[in-house]
């Protein structure tokens, strides 16, 4: 399905992120990023398995502390926050996991309605059911409501694992290999859905993936992540229009050259 | 060419290895009981500070207790079965049988029903624990409760601890009677003993001290098992091995220290005798 027409906000980063730098041990993931994310925008970031794509989104939603640098998401500097500033600030974004991450001791409808109940006091059974149902209708999965995680397929779980991201309306979504492990018709279904996601909802999203298919038809900008830094970025096309032997077998293994 | 003699054997870098190895394990080991000490104080933190998770600690309450209960009323009856029954040879010889239901009830009372009901709990209740957390850790359910907005150390880890801090006394208290009981029926059949008189037996040497010490030491053992447990599941890794050695980690960690507070708090417990 061909990407509608998003209204980007060129003016409104929500996401500031200046001269990052990560490390575990001796090993440096992360050599100092500059990014920015703007209002309305699905900003792909490709790059090599453990070159820290999903470091960068982990420290964005603060899982992991930064060792240097900036990171301004929403106007607030994270390290700079409190626990509770920070647990205020997560309920703005939405983070959808590599393997969905559902709690699997509760069925789907527990799972949607666990962040809602604890994070919206005093709402009624009539709102949270509203809430569940809406959200679940967007991914498309309304009949799997009583079932158990374990029942349902790899990308039923991570539609499922999107609507409970959807269900505190976020402002941003973090999207962790969203098509990994899929097969290619369930991967378009989850494209689609991201960029269904994206107007209905007018979040601005960072999609971390390695499937060309997934940043062509997802991403409105796209930022390659090369030895710890962003070394090309543009539109899909700009991006691939390169010689580089770092970038050129991404294409090319992608689109069967 | 003898090739033996012109390879030299590293002899000073082997010491130098060895040497790093041990001031690594010794690092390694009070690095994790400083991270122990720090889940044990963030356990405090987290406790007694709103908003509370009643609900989810009674929920885990009932599952401590469903978990164990089974296994915790056949063992304890067996306990109080056998022990009255392996003893019972050694009265005999010197005619003091009638000393039984009091020799008994000291032995439950004091060390066996706490004690047992630890070392089930450790097995049932904190590997479970362990293995629950360390799967919910490698599949990253924790982060995802981190990133929605719920505090995930004070919904999964206080909840869990403070459930098996309160309900193993109860448990403990409930082995004892059933341990009791099967040292009854044993006297019962052999004796002929009524129930008004064993149980006159059974509590007549026991003082104050004795069920104070006693729950004191279901205390301490639930909120061991407890923390172990969490503290194992928690901060596992290393994917589905990890769980592994977190439930491992769990049960054999807390039996360690069941062992080693049963030892202090007998000796405490005993000035004040």
């Amino acid at each position: 399905m061909e990407k509608g027409k998003v209204n980007i906000d060129y003016n409104n980063p929500v996401i500031r992120i200046h001269g990052l730098e990560k490390a575990f041990d001796d090993y440096e993931v992360l050599r100092g990023i500059d990014l920015e994310l703007f209002q309305g925008e699905n900003l792909v970031v490709l790059g090599r398995s453990g070159t820290g794509k999903s470091v960068l989104i982990k420290i964005i939603s603060g899982l992991l502390s930064p060792d240097k640098g900036k990171v301004e998401v929403l106007g607030e500097d994270i390290s700079k926050l409190n626990d509770r500033e920070l647990q205020a600030l997560r309920i703005r974004i939405g983070f959808s996991f590599q393997n969905s991450a559902l709690y699997d001791s509760m069925t789907v409808r527990k799972n949607l309605e666990f962040p809602l109940v604890r994070n919206r006091k005093g709402i009624t059974r009539k709102e949270i059911d509203t809430n569940v149902e809406s959200v679940l209708d967007a991914v498309g999965l309304s009949q799997t409501i009583n079932q158990m995680p374990s029942e349902l397929s790899g990308g039923q779980r991570k539609r499922i694992g999107i609507a409970r991201t959807l269900i505190l309306n976020p402002e941003i979504m973090l999207y962790d290999e969203p098509t990994a492990g899929l097969d290619p018709i369930t991967c378009i279904e989850i494209n689609d859905l991201i960029n269904e996601v994206q107007q209905r909802y007018n979040t601005s999203s960072i999609i971390i993936t390695h499937d060309l298919t997934c940043a062509k038809s997802t991403g409105d900008r796209i930022a390659m992540l090369l030895e710890g830094q962003f070394q090309r970025e543009g539109t899909f096309d700009q991006v691939f229009d390169t010689n580089d032997s770092r970038v050129k077998p991404f294409f090319d293994y992608n689109f069967i050259k | 060419m003898d090739t033996t003699d012109s390879t030299p054997i590293p002899e000073a870098p082997v010491r130098r290895k060895r040497g790093s190895k041990l001031k690594k394990s010794i690092n390694d080991f009070f690095f994790s009981m400083y991270q122990i000490n720090q889940f044990i104080l963030k356990f405090f933190r987290e406790a007694f500070v709103p908003p509370y998770e009643f609900k989810e600690v009674v929920r885990q309450c009932y599952e401590v207790g469903v978990r164990s209960f089974t296994l915790i009323s056949l063992t304890g009856f067996i306990v109080g079965l056998i022990f009255t029954k392996q003893s019972r040879p050694s009265l005999l010889q010197f005619g003091a049988t009638s000393w039984l239901p009091s020799l008994v009830s000291i032995a439950i009372m004091r060390a066996l029903a706490p004690l047992v009901t630890a070392l089930i709990a450790a097995g049932k209740v904190g590997s479970s624990i362990g293995a629950e957390l360390g799967s919910m850790r490698v599949t990253e359910q924790i982060d995802a409760m981190e990133v929605s907005g719920t505090n995930p150390f004070k919904f999964l880890v206080t909840t869990r601890v403070l459930a098996t801090t309160l309900t193993i006394p109860i448990l403990a208290t409930y082995t004892g009677f059933i341990a009791l009981f099967g040292g009854y029926l044993n006297v019962a059949v052999n004796e002929g003993t009524s129930w008004r008189t064993y149980i006159q037996q059974v509590f007549d040497p026991l003082t104050f001290v004795d069920f104070t010490a006693s729950l004191i030491k279901a205390i301490v053992f639930g909120f061991t098992i407890g923390i172990v447990g969490c503290y194992q599941g928690y901060n596992s890794n290393k994917g589905t091995e990890g769980v592994g050695k977190a439930a491992n980690g769990a049960v054999v960690t807390a039996m360690f220290l069941v062992f080693i507070e049963e030892i202090v708090i007998v000796q405490i417990s005993s000035w004040f005798r």
